[in-house]
């Protein structure tokens, strides 16, 4: 039997979906509960069925629920070594194409995104590439085409920067001053920061690269077989797909349709014949 | 009695303090163990493959959305969190840290507190921080059985102290005690005073 405190979320999760489109209902219930937990102790509400009228009758509280469930942590070059992989196992298969899309499902505040233009462009990519940032999240868009960040986590990006493989010196792909840095504007050329929600939107055409981390974990398998699906869809054959270090295709009914160019950096490549 | 998982967090000093409670344990425990260790983020899976060769129980890296099985003790991935997820299923997540720290221990403890209520086993070992000590009062709370490692004979005794400060645990044990603990516990035998 349910408690409650579930029915409730339930019913929150049905009313921010009913008034707003916005659809939570597949997300991982322990990471939802969390969240919704957390905002109520916040709000100083009394009750989650108080949170439903207030998200119902206040844009701005269900302004809030919207960023408590939209993770955004993330660095520049996170995870060196998924880079690393990057560079020397996917770029020389990029090289034999004129002209190269690629997809940045969840991007957030953009670190990530970033880092790729960077490595495109140090393997003299850049150039024939077009990148789509998406989110569903639109406050993190805005941030993540600013691309300005802190200044004190640089010290952090520049350590993975170099152990990703990166060639030159981190510095000169950001101006810096005493709170912040700007990301370098000619790496903002081929990007497109756009709206997308990975739940209620569809296919994005014949892309050549998918790169979605971190996303996955957060929804049930049936949600995660639905993204799987419109990724499927919207990579070319050979295209690549590139997950999170912990996810994996495994119980999904693409485990058989992908191959793993790099298992342990979760770096996958449709399959040429279907 | 009718524990159905034990969830153990450790920080500081932890790997030599997980080897000595999880080495005493069978290949046939008969529940689940779920297992923070506070790691560099960039640390390798050098703690599980050492854990894993010298106890009889499986010892292995907790993957997303993983069913949990007797008999094995699941390591939170550096970097990652780990959580219960409602359907009794692992869940990672890459939140925000706790206490400083990801994986946190109080995030653990709090989510199988709330799947397992009354069935759980919390355990604190050595560290130099405070996580760990609300997830343990949480356990309590939903009736579940409280373990701190004597702070006396912990590397770390900070982490134990703090999970004490919160709640009156029902054993504060050695290591070696800690293990017989289980045992008894949960397989019945040797008596505990």
């Amino acid at each position: 039997m349910m408690s409650n405190e579930e029915i409730e979320i339930k019913l929150l999760m049905e009313a921010l979906f009913l008034k707003y489109g916005y659809d939570f209902r597949n997300y991982s219930a322990v990471h939802i509960k969390r969240r919704v937990l957390r905002r109520l102790t916040v709000s100083k509400l009394r009750s989650i069925s108080e949170m439903i009228y207030k998200a119902l009758y206040d844009r701005s509280f269900f302004e809030l629920l919207l960023a408590d469930f939209s993770i955004n942590v993330t660095e520049m070059f996170r995870d060196p070594p998924f880079y690393n992989a990057l560079r020397k196992e996917i770029v020389p298969i990029l090289k034999t194409y004129p002209f190269i899309k690629i997809w940045h499902a969840g991007c957030s505040t953009g670190e990530e995104v970033y880092s790729m233009a960077i490595l495109l462009k140090e393997e003299g990519l850049y150039e024939r590439c077009q990148i789509y940032a998406t989110d569903f999240n639109k406050t993190v868009l805005v941030k993540a085409q600013q691309g300005i960040f802190p200044i004190d986590c640089i010290k952090d990006y520049t350590y993975n920067y170099q152990q990703s493989g990166g060639g030159i010196s981190f510095s000169d792909y950001y101006m810096a001053d005493s709170s912040s840095v700007v990301i370098d504007q000619s790496l903002k050329e081929k990007i497109i920061f756009t709206d997308h929600n990975l739940v209620t939107d569809g296919v994005f055409g014949e892309m050549h690269v998918i790169i979605c981390r971190n996303v996955l974990i957060y929804f049930n398998k049936e949600l995660q077989n639905r993204v799987l699906t419109l990724f499927y869809d919207s990579l070319l054959y050979g295209g690549i797909l590139c997950l999170g270090s912990k996810e994996s295709l495994k119980f999904s009914k693409y485990e058989a349709k992908f191959q793993a160019v790099n298992l342990k950096q979760r770096i996958f490549q449709k399959k040429f014949a279907p | 009695m009718g524990y159905e998982a034990v969830v153990i967090g450790a920080s500081l000093g932890g790997m030599h303090a997980l080897k000595k409670v999880l080495m005493q344990l069978p290949q046939d425990f008969p529940v689940p163990i779920l297992i923070v260790q506070h790691l560099s983020p960039k640390s390798d899976s050098f703690l599980i493959g050492y854990l894993d060769g010298l106890c009889e129980m499986v010892i292995k890296e907790a993957d997303e959305k993983e069913k949990i099985m007797p008999g094995h003790a699941y390591i939170a991935p550096p970097n990652y969190h780990l959580l219960v997820e409602t359907d009794g299923d692992l869940a990672l997540s890459v939140d925000e840290k706790v206490n400083y720290a990801r994986p946190s221990i109080d995030i653990l403890f709090e989510s199988a507190a709330d799947f397992y209520g009354d069935k759980l086993i919390g355990i604190v070992l050595t560290g130099a921080n405070y996580d760990g000590a609300k997830g343990l009062k949480q356990i309590k709370e939903k009736g579940g059985l409280t373990i701190v490692q004597d702070p006396l004979t912990a590397e770390c005794d900070i982490m134990p102290r703090a999970a004490l400060k919160m709640t009156k645990v029902d054993y504060i044990s050695t290591l070696d005690d800690i293990g017989r603990l289980l045992r008894c516990l949960m397989m019945g035998g040797e008596r505990i005073d």
